[in-house]
């Protein structure tokens, strides 16, 4: 019986010839991640280790992004206790305000991410990593602090589930429509305490930041990692943003995965989760009439260049409905500057928008964009859990940058052929 | 090890973002936390939950953040035990490594009613409901992982073993 990639990968980590589905493994980890939300729990827990300091300076990423520029006193306090465990512990990979950004669109695009990695980091969107052919996945803080003491953590080795990706998806279908249409087919829990492992023809036609996107939301289906094969658009990637030495895991021929799925790209229309799962998908000709004030594009799933591309395309020339607030995040201080570069920032701010420096901000109801009861918002985001993003009242529509971009212009969810 | 309490029932996919508000996570310290917690989806709950209470939930409960935050101001709240159908991974993850009990059971998950009072044997995995008088075999916890509990965390396990 063969093993997924994920489960060789895993091995590799624990320095074992075979692994299988339900075994418990010590694995080596080449990156450990916090932000400034669970890393002062981290180092708070870190305290109480009787042996101090971190494993390795240059394998922890220290990244606050979710409340920064710091949105309070308490927040700062936080900020604060991260910078000064950074500086005591001289970690390496720590990201101040002015060149940090959205923690997993920093890491990889700092080269800090590679093919055959073993990652841990304390935010559950940790796995966005599967992108580049990395297991990665997200814990809570006292596993970070366990990681940073250690350089190790247990893992129970999951099975997989196999989705086959086949043919090319038409013009305005992102990964977001892809990975939407895939959580609203399995569910929430569709993938619990699974790999979901994506393969395929279709792979092709992604580009690295549709994979991203796929990868980072496994999570929303309770996966505990999603993962891409290496291919040419991967080492053309890992080329242009990393040093390191990698190495490449393919599934074996007879991998064993609990399901398979097959998921035909060409036929996929754009996608939308409704309150207040991401489960909850509609596709947009039967969406119907519905009315929003609020449209997001940016974080950890929707912040990267081809997102702000697609979204700069369909603004271009045009403007915001009234009364809408329409709030653009690049995700890192490089695709901010890229999209300066562009043109693209120009074209966001004559359509009437409003473009942020990279933060987490209103995806997790943090700052930046809160909604008021009975508000409704279309946001490139991850969740749309009662409250996430401000009042209990409000309401959270999750779809693509396309969508969220067409939807602004309209003052009401639409596609982007509709205008 | 036993638990016993009052049950605060809830449904399916109760994430952590109505656990514990991200709007509160600017802090980090339990007993604050503690004062939010399931505020989203019960006001109610601080001001009726009593140390040893009980969670009962369906499937999928703690999705979405990883924020241990979550499992921590439900243990600060004063509860004893978290029942569910399934639990969100990442969240039985850190429920074990701060030290708070939870177990899978569907068949109590799918019994067990609001303001029953239940009695948890966590050696056995027993679960008893003292309301009906019904018994559920839930999966006892590994010794590590009692052996976690009983240290009221991960770190202080490590610590222990050392």
């Amino acid at each position: 019986m063969g093993m997924t990639m994920t489960q060789k990968i895993l091995a590799n980590g624990a320095g074992l010839e075979k692994v299988e589905a339900g075994q418990l493994i010590m694995a080596k980890l080449n990156l450990v991640l916090g932000n400034d939300i669970t890393s002062p729990v981290a180092i708070h827990e870190m305290e109480k280790f009787t042996s101090q300091g971190v494993f390795n300076k240059d394998k922890i990423a220290l990244v606050p992004d979710h409340f920064v520029p710091n949105k309070d006193i308490k927040s700062a306090e936080h900020c604060k206790c991260v910078r000064e465990f950074a500086k005591k512990n001289d970690i390496t990979n720590y990201f101040e305000v002015g060149e940090m950004g959205i923690e997993h669109a920093l890491l990889p695009e700092k080269g800090l991410t590679v093919p055959g990695d073993v990652i841990i980091g304390a935010d559950s969107h940790t796995c966005t990593y599967g992108a580049v052919g990395a297991f990665s996945t997200g814990v809570g803080s006292t596993d970070m602090a366990a990681g940073m003491a250690t350089g190790e953590a247990w893992f129970k080795v999951p099975s997989a589930i196999k989705f086959n990706l086949t043919g090319k998806p038409a013009k305005w279908i992102s990964g977001k429509d892809i990975i939407l249409h895939i959580i609203g087919l399995i569910g929430v829990d569709g993938a619990l305490y699974r790999s979901m492992e994506f393969v395929g023809d279709g792979i092709q036609y992604l580009s690295m930041d549709d994979r991203f996107t796929i990868a980072n939301m496994a999570i929303e289906a309770g996966g505990k990692n999603g993962i891409f094969p290496v291919d040419d658009k991967t080492i053309a990637y890992l080329k242009e943003h990393t040093t390191r030495e990698y190495k490449v895991f393919e599934a074996d021929a007879d991998a064993v995965y609990d399901e398979e799925y097959t998921i035909e790209l060409d036929k996929l229309k754009p996608t939308v989760s409704f309150p207040h799962l991401p489960e909850n998908t509609h596709t947009i000709d039967e969406v119907g009439d519905i009315k929003i004030d609020q449209v997001v594009i940016g974080s950890c799933t929707n912040g990267r260049l081809d997102d702000m591309r697609i979204a700069a395309d369909i603004l271009k020339g045009r403007h915001v409905a009234k009364g809408m607030r329409c709030i653009v995040i690049p995700a890192t201080q490089k695709i901010y500057l890229q999209c300066m570069e562009e043109g693209l920032l120009k074209t966001f701010i004559e359509a009437g928008c409003v473009v942020s420096t990279p933060t987490c901000g209103p995806c997790l109801g943090g700052y930046m964009g809160i909604l008021a009861e009975g508000e409704r918002c279309v946001s490139t985001t991850n969740r749309n859990f009662v409250g996430r993003m401000g009042h209990i009242k409000s309401e959270i529509y999750l779809a693509s940058p396309a969508v969220a971009a067409a939807s602004a212009i309209t003052g009401k969810i639409s596609g982007p052929e509709e205008l | 090890m036993k638990a016993e309490g009052r049950v605060f029932k809830y449904g399916d996919n109760v994430d952590t973002d109505v656990i514990i508000p991200a709007r509160y996570l600017n802090s980090s310290d339990p007993k604050e936390l503690a004062t939010h917690c399931m505020e989203d989806i019960d006001k109610d709950f601080v001001n009726k939950v009593q140390q040893g209470d009980i969670i009962v939930a369906d499937k999928n409960f703690g999705c979405g953040s990883s924020r241990e935050h979550a499992p921590i101001a439900i243990k600060a709240a004063g509860v004893s035990c978290v029942i569910a159908e399934t639990f969100a991974r990442i969240f039985y993850r850190n429920s074990i490594n701060i030290g708070l009990p939870i177990l899978e059971c569907p068949e109590a998950a799918a019994a067990i009613k609001d303001g029953d009072t239940v009695e948890v044997d966590f050696d056995s995995g027993v679960i008893t409901d003292k309301t009906t008088g019904q018994s559920f075999k839930g999966q006892p916890f590994p010794e590590f992982m009692q052996e976690i509990i009983k240290a009221e965390g991960l770190i202080n396990y490590i610590n222990k073993r050392k």
